[in-house]
């Protein structure tokens, strides 16, 4: 066999408090489609990274045809011919699609003019298309294509670079049924062109159909690898998760009440044709789990009413309630500590007291007028319960850490007696000690009858707070696993789409 | 305070510049018209100070002088209105545009310059078709004479205007520095997500800020018609929104929402009149005027900045 286009051997990567990947191994050979599998945080896209020339690797060797190379920036890679199609799609939707293919080295004419060669950029990109199968004019405007052709027309881009190594990272993820079938066809016939293609996506149907070899990685590490006779649903699964826990987990000491927070029939836009029926008892906590882009932080937005749900019940304690606006969902006692802290959780220019006491602002007030002191004293005291570490209520939130930032997102609503409490992804970016506060803190607030919902992609929060856990797949709930029955396998089974 | 120290320090120094070249500078005259036009600007100058602490703009405050002056004449002197009325017309239809311009902004979902670049050309038209394209003016003021007063009189050996701007002030700064609103203003400024998803109606905010910009400009704008007391509705008020905006802007705003300070608008407001003044009182000539005040507002910002950069 000839040398692999791609050979990566004992690829080490830490970042300040991860250990992201512990001596990593990966082969590539032309005309073959490798499929990368793993959880989220396996260390996929770091790898991905790595070979993309956005991070170096700590140590390891990294092979080019054979020779050793040193991949040091975006621009060496592409001209090694890696080419990445992301799943975020990198494309100005203003322009058209020879504008777009050509971004940067458009053909020139006219010498010092510097004239764009049109017709020139338009052939060349014709040529592309022909070999993509697409039949869309090279002048139309990206916006007006669909996310399928948009992203075909990233591929012809990648092609016309003359990428002999493609790397896909969840390509199929925003595609309809169809045009992932028209994907994989495309995939297929680039293979059979000698193009080396990096299939990384959490589909496994998909895997299955398209991969040679799958190749795992799990915690940061190969957790092994199957060839294109021994890929299967079950055994895919199974090299994913099968790892120890260290259970955190508490049972609750009180009896929850059931039904205590009903959401019913729950539409959101992302997902306009899927409902979503749940409920959280009174001291529950319940995981919401799925992948990333399963529509989990859509529905949390929706409860919270920010985003505006299509349709949508609930009732707290019997009441019916009507949500419309985030003030709707806060007088009603539910608050949401959103996914995104930076932007949507904290104001991080103001100061920590300023971000404590805003939801509930007119409790310092008389009259209009804020009462500095008592604001002060209460934000003080906020912070000094949930124990965040910082110089003064005066400081910046924007020069705390992760865990103190969150924090203060929580001292936010905790003095206004939550009813329902939603965290998305609570504990993202945050070191050790603090998602131990933090998870000890939920409990004690379940405890004290607060209910719950936990939306997590870290499989090892899921099973270790919650004392159930729902599971999404592409918008709709697939499935309420009862404590007894959360493992990573069944989660994992459920989150990639097959039932039961 | 520190971030208006800068720009004030600027003010002091071009003070003592000026009454060193020319100590006509100090002359009682000639500080009272400029404490009387420090009062004028400066009121509606706090209007876009609020605006734009949201991250907005306001273009149309100009030509919205205009139209209101216009119509406070009208109201006046030809349909034979009290003066009490005439002054509630005045500042209803500021709030009545402020609001439209808020709703356009918040719920329509255009940009604030837009909006605010069509009411500057749309007020100035209808302006000018209401009067006709006719001067309009105020004549002996006989049976408003109270009414002209705020404008040209003086309290105490204080022109009006200005008593009516410290007064305003006053109320400004509790209301954008001590109140619940005040802090919501800034919060939405800085981050509108952040601030939605604490429960502040976020929209709700952003509209009462072009509301209480309008009232103002009601305000300043029945100062503005009783001073020149000749309201040439094609050019009354012309480029005033870019007074106040500059004024704002030296004063601390930042133009992205989220900063300003009343004392900033003051100081700023303040800068503004005394270069006008330099360049009358320095035989600069007054076809400089812009240039002079484009490259101080330039050199103060791009201090300011720089001040900034050091200071972190």
């Amino acid at each position: 066999m000839n040398a692999a286009v791609l050979q990566m051997k004992g690829i080490e990567k830490r970042f300040p408090g991860v250990h992201a990947l512990k001596g990593v191994e990966l082969e590539i050979h032309a005309g073959e489609v490798i499929a990368l599998i793993g959880e989220n945080g396996a260390g996929k896209s770091t790898l991905m990274k790595i070979i993309g020339g956005v991070h170096q690797p700590d140590s390891g060797e990294i092979f080019i045809d054979g020779s050793p190379v040193v991949i040091a920036s975006v621009s060496e890679a592409i001209k090694h011919g890696i080419a990445f199609i992301h799943q975020e799609l990198n494309v100005l939707d203003n322009l058209d699609v020879a504008s777009n293919v050509f971004l940067g080295r458009e053909p020139l004419r006219g010498g010092f003019l510097r004239l764009i060669d049109n017709r020139k950029m338009h052939e060349e990109t014709q040529v592309q298309l022909t070999r993509l199968g697409l039949e869309i004019p090279t002048s139309i405007p990206l916006s007006k294509l669909s996310i399928a052709q948009q992203q075909m027309v990233e591929i012809a881009k990648a092609l016309s670079l003359e990428a002999r190594l493609l790397i896909m990272d969840e390509p199929t993820s925003s595609l309809t049924l169809s045009e992932t079938a028209r994907l994989l066809e495309v995939v297929k016939e680039l293979r059979s062109q000698g193009v080396g293609i990096i299939y990384i996506s959490h589909r496994l149907g998909e895997v299955e159909e398209i991969a040679d070899r799958v190749v795992v990685l799990r915690d940061g590490a190969n957790a092994g690898s199957l060839t294109r006779a021994s890929v299967n649903h079950d055994r895919m699964v199974k090299m994913m998760v099968g790892r120890d826990l260290d259970h955190f987990y508490q049972h609750p000491a009180a009896d929850k009440t059931p039904l205590y927070f009903n959401v019913k029939n729950l539409r959101t836009s992302r997902y306009p044709d899927k409902q979503v029926s749940f409920d959280v008892g009174k001291g529950e906590i319940l995981g919401l789990a799925g992948l990333v882009g399963a529509g989990r932080s859509e529905l949390a937005q929706a409860i919270f009413g920010v985003d505006g749900a299509l349709e949508m019940t609930i009732t707290l304690d019997d009441q019916p309630l009507r949500v419309r606006t985030p003030q709707d969902a806060i007088k009603h006692g539910i608050y949401l500590i959103p996914e995104d802290r930076r932007h949507a959780g904290l104001i991080t220019d103001i100061r920590i007291r300023e971000n404590v006491t805003l939801p509930a602002l007119g409790r310092y007030a008389t009259l209009g007028l804020i009462a500095h002191e008592r604001e002060r004293q209460s934000a003080v005291e906020m912070c000094k319960k949930l124990n965040v570490k910082a110089t003064s209520v005066e400081v910046k939130t924007a020069n705390l850490s992760g865990g103190n930032q969150q924090k203060v997102v929580l001292a936010k609503w905790l003095s206004l007696e939550p009813k329902v409490l939603i965290f998305d992804e609570p504990t993202r970016g945050i070191d050790v000690g603090a998602k131990a506060e933090i998870y000890e803190l939920m409990r004690r607030l379940a405890e004290s009858g607060v209910a719950i919902l936990m939306i997590s992609s870290d499989m090892e929060e899921v099973l270790g707070v919650s004392d159930r856990v729902a599971v999404m797949h592409e918008g709709s709930l697939t499935g309420i696993l009862e404590r007894g029955e959360c493992t990573e396998e069944n989660i994992m089974r459920l989150a990639v789409g097959s039932r039961g | 305070m520190k971030k208006e120290l800068g720009t004030f320090l600027l003010l002091v120094v071009l003070c003592i510049v000026v009454t060193a070249l020319n100590p006509r500078f100090l002359a009682p005259a000639n500080l009272q018209n400029m404490a009387r036009l420090i009062g004028a600007y400066g009121i509606f100058s706090i209007g876009l100070g609020l605006v734009i602490i949201t991250g907005g703009i306001d273009l149309s405050v100009g030509s919205l002088f205009a139209l209101l002056g216009v119509l406070l004449s009208m109201m006046l002197t030809e349909w034979g209105w009290s003066s009490v009325l005439a002054v509630l017309v005045v500042i209803g239809a500021g709030m009545a545009f402020g609001s439209l311009h808020g709703f356009l902004i918040t719920r329509v979902r255009v940009q604030p310059f837009i909006v605010t670049l069509c009411g500057l050309l749309f007020y100035r038209g209808l302006a000018r078709f209401i009067a006709n394209d006719e001067t309009k003016g105020f004549g002996s003021a006989a049976g408003f004479e109270t009414l002209r007063n705020v404008a040209t009189g003086s309290l105490v050996g204080i022109p009006t205007p200005f008593v009516l701007l410290a007064v305003i002030s006053l109320v400004m700064w509790v209301v954008l520095h001590r109140s619940v609103y005040g802090r919501y203003l800034f919060a939405v400024g800085r981050n509108e997500v952040a601030a939605r998803y604490s429960g502040i109606n976020s929209r709700n905010v952003v509209a009462s800020a072009y509301i209480l910009s309008g009232a103002l400009a009601g305000i300043a704008g029945i100062v503005f018609a009783f001073y020149t007391n000749s309201i040439s509705p094609s050019s009354h008020g012309n480029f005033f929104e870019l007074y106040g905006i500059a004024a704002a802007v030296l004063g601390g705003c930042s133009l992205r929402g989220g900063e300003g300070s009343i004392i900033g608008i003051l100081i700023g407001t303040a800068l503004l009149q005394v270069l006008q003044n330099l360049v009358n009182l320095l035989g600069i000539p007054s076809s400089l005027n812009f240039a002079v005040m484009g490259a101080v507002i330039l050199i103060g910002v791009i201090a300011d900045q720089i001040l900034q950069r050091r200071a972190s």
